[in-house]
């Protein structure tokens, strides 16, 4: 299983081994002394140095309330979050800094669009709307929308999914109409694996006049994402992502809107910080980005965020791409050796990203997590929160590998062994 | 024995491979749904309350080793039992997954129930495990009212 032929795949990231070195957190043992394999990153990534470097400077050296201190620090703060900003607007290609919006993580970044959506406005969504998503969204990416369309008497619609587990398009025409207000979905999906064809449906979406919001959490961490470069009417209204699986901290997620869709929504939360002016009658708004971010915002974590996006540039996304595009093919082909294992998605690497559930007949996802947790090996078991996209392959839950820009073709074979070592010990063999 | 050969013994396959009780039966005062909202584990379980006594448990469950085994164990320890009696059974095993591996079990109470000792050690399981108790306590309850 560890040939030597089998450690170096084409299309690894270069110095694979030094790039291990710059996250700590897999030098450590586990298991009674095994060596981490985190084959879950699609949960969360881990971390690499430089990103709690600049968090620990940060408040080591620079901490104080940003944008109304009239000191050095608060100076000091201020330029470092807001510096924050200006490297995440890099990573995205967005084509305004402005257009950033720090949120506590994606899925309130899209509960922000969701919830000022029902709020009065040119873009209010009301009876005889519909908004359309797809049977394959995290539940973050369904929930605020059935809030949306229940609070508004507004209706919901999906797209269902083929066998292979890619969107149905095939009743493109009868789900996005003249009645459509807003068209979200995933760019990657964090139970299939499967890459959304985004231009198409954007573009097909804004022909009847609707908006749409992209949930990026899965494809910021292994895609590149360039916005100015795409045809403005293929470019999303709208593309959110979480700051902790992009190499940087929780507590921080990030809304891309164009600055079009985001002078038009109502502010989200009252507060601080989002105010132009305030009397006791009514209050006037500040322009965005400060708009949505009323009170005091994740600091640390933007600087964190900056530096994480940085590392990813650094690293090169096409590169990190690349990387997780030979792992993926190479853990198919690990998994295909596992009898009475189902890969649920897309089986061509191409069209997939890193994430890759699937099941095995006579053991529950539980136990094989269990069982391999005592072999050293982290995967996700359960839905995913992905209950719908579960019950739509009819099944409860499923075990989720997911790989990332440090992961190595020994582990996918760690894997691997562990899963045949799991049929063995349910006697399944 | 090591952490993982305690957690899944001998007696818990068995029960998972052979569930007893299993599938759902008339007659019930009471039917409950209870999930595990973290890993979607679900049962669906019947109380049929007699005189007294609990008659009969029937159920219908998804999920993994533990919780499947788990409801089992719970048939065969609750079914013909006075209902005070069962109850206590219940605080006897709930005070066992709840004791950190810390509790020492007692056979003459809970049986094969004893298994799960190892469970405890693993606080990610001890909702698997307590899934199937939980559903029958609610039921329990409802029938108890429904007969009142």
């Amino acid at each position: 299983m560890t040939a030597p032929s089998q450690l170096t795949l084409e299309g690894l990231l270069p110095q694979l081994e030094v790039v291990r070195k710059d996250f700590p957190i897999l030098e450590r043992s586990v298991a009674g002394g095994l060596p981490l394999v985190y084959l879950d990153s699609a949960n969360t990534s881990q971390k690499p140095q430089c990103v709690i470097d600049a968090m620990v400077d940060h408040l080591e050296r620079h901490n104080a309330n940003i944008a109304r201190a009239m000191h050095t620090l608060g100076a000091e703060a201020t330029e470092a979050f807001e510096g924050g900003r200006d490297k995440v607007a890099a990573f995205l290609g967005a084509p305004s800094r402005d257009e950033v919006i720090f949120t506590k993580n994606a899925s309130e970044a899209l509960n922000l669009v969701a919830s000022t959506l029902a709020f009065r406005g040119p873009r209010q969504v009301g009876e005889g709307d519909e908004v359309v998503i797809t049977e394959m969204e995290h539940h973050s990416n369904i929930v605020p929308w059935q809030m949306l369309t229940e609070r508004t008497g507004a209706t919901l619609r999906w797209f269902g999914l083929t066998d292979d587990g890619r969107l149905d398009l095939s009743d493109i025409d009868e789900l996005i109409t003249e009645r459509t207000k807003v068209v979200s979905f995933t760019w990657v999906s964090n139970m299939l694996g499967t890459i959304n064809p985004v231009a198409e449906l954007t573009r097909r979406a804004h022909e009847v006049g609707a908006i749409v919001v992209v949930d990026a959490s899965q494809a910021a961490p292994q895609l590149p994402i360039d916005l100015q470069a795409m045809a403005p009417e293929e470019r999303p209204d709208a593309v959110v992502f979480t700051g902790h699986k992009v190499v940087g901290p929780t507590g921080i997620g990030v809304l891309w809107g164009s600055r079009a869709l985001l002078e038009e929504l109502p502010p989200f939360l009252g507060g601080g910080e989002m105010i132009e002016t305030v009397r006791m009658e009514r209050s006037t708004y500040a322009p965005i980005p400060h708009k949505f971010e009323a009170g005091t915002p994740p600091i640390a974590e933007a600087v964190g965020l900056g530096a994480a996006v940085d590392y990813l540039r650094d690293l090169g996304l096409d590169d990190v791409r690349r990387h997780e595009h030979a792992l993926t093919a190479y853990a198919l082909d690990g998994l295909a050796t596992v009898p009475g294992l189902t890969v649920l998605g897309p089986l061509d690497a191409e069209g997939r990203g890193g994430a890759i559930s699937f099941e095995i007949d006579g053991v529950h996802p539980h136990d094989v997590a269990q069982v391999l947790d005592a072999r050293g090996i982290a995967v996700r078991a359960g839905h995913h929160c992905a209950k719908p996209a579960h019950a739509r392959f009819g099944v409860q839950s499923s075990t989720r590998m997911s790989s990332y820009l440090y992961t190595t073709p020994a582990e996918i074979d760690a894997l691997v062994e562990g899963l045949h070592y799991t049929r063995s010990y349910f006697k399944l063999d | 024995m090591n952490d993982l050969d305690a957690l899944y013994q001998e007696i818990i396959l068995d029960h998972y491979k052979n569930p007893h009780h299993a599938g759902l039966r008339d007659p019930f005062e009471a039917e409950v749904h209870h999930v595990n909202p973290t890993c979607g584990d679900e049962v669906t379980l019947r109380v049929h309350v007699a005189d007294g006594t609990v008659a009969d448990v029937s159920y219908d469950a998804v999920g993994c080793s533990i919780s499947q085994a788990s409801a089992s164990v719970l048939t065969d320890l609750v079914i013909g039992k006075p209902v005070e009696e069962a109850m206590a059974v219940h605080e006897t095993f709930l005070a066992l997954m709840q004791g950190k591996g810390q509790v020492e079990p007692d056979e003459d109470v809970l049986e094969d129930g004893i298994a799960f000792a190892g469970v405890a050690k693993f606080p990610a399981r001890v909702k698997c495990a307590l899934l199937s108790w939980m559903a029958w306590k609610d039921a329990t309850t409802q029938s108890l009212e429904a007969q009142s």
